[in-house]
């Protein structure tokens, strides 16, 4: 589901609130970049529920959510309030089945 | 802006002398990389923490082309 959020600590209390988070450029549906497409794929692929947030529609959250998670790219993978990486981790991760694992550990519902 | 292999390389030397580093040009517009870097100073730290690491040698030269930059690290045993 698409959030649209005005601010850092809206962003990180949906972070706390939901399992999965997403913060990308642009939205699942209409990506606004091949990074950011790409875990939207992963995750579509893994059939999770998650919240995709665009940080290209804020500028200030943009840069307060480098600054807050301490990575200087998008996407950011957040999942059950912690920061799991950036696209190339989470691509990692999927290739190597350790995100379904992470999933499975943190009891979230993957429908295969 | 653009940015070469040999910058890439020469920053991440700097801050982690013993890496080995693959540059790849992905589409050949000076613009896409890969960059796959191997060095003792990973072992022992998360994924998330090696890759700060690759991006903090980078930042101050490469802020806005950080981006389009794919990193994978691995542990030299």
């Amino acid at each position: 589901m698409t959030k649209n959020i005005q601010n850092v600590e809206e962003a990180k209390e949906t972070i706390k609130t939901n399992n999965i988070v997403l913060f990308m450029k642009g939205t699942k549906d209409m990506p606004g970049c091949g990074f950011s497409a790409n875990v939207v794929q992963i995750l579509n692929n893994l059939n999770v529920k998650y919240i995709d947030i665009d940080v290209l529609s804020d500028d200030n959250l943009k840069e307060s959510m480098k600054k807050f998670t301490n990575w200087p790219t998008f996407p950011q993978l957040y999942v059950k309030g912690e920061f799991v990486g950036g696209c190339d981790i989470v691509k990692e991760m999927f290739e190597s089945g350790e995100l379904l694992e992470l999933f499975n550990t943190k009891g979230i519902d993957v429908k295969t | 802006m653009t940015m070469n292999i040999k910058d890439i390389e020469g920053l991440i030397k700097k801050k982690i002398p013993d890496a080995r580093i693959v540059i790849k040009d992905l589409v050949g517009d000076s613009n896409h990389f890969s960059a796959e870097i191997t060095s003792k100073e990973f072992n022992g730290k998360t994924r998330i923490e090696q890759h700060k690491m690759v991006y903090n040698a980078l930042s101050e030269e490469l802020k806005e082309e950080l981006h389009a930059l794919s990193i994978k690290t691995m542990e030299e045993k």
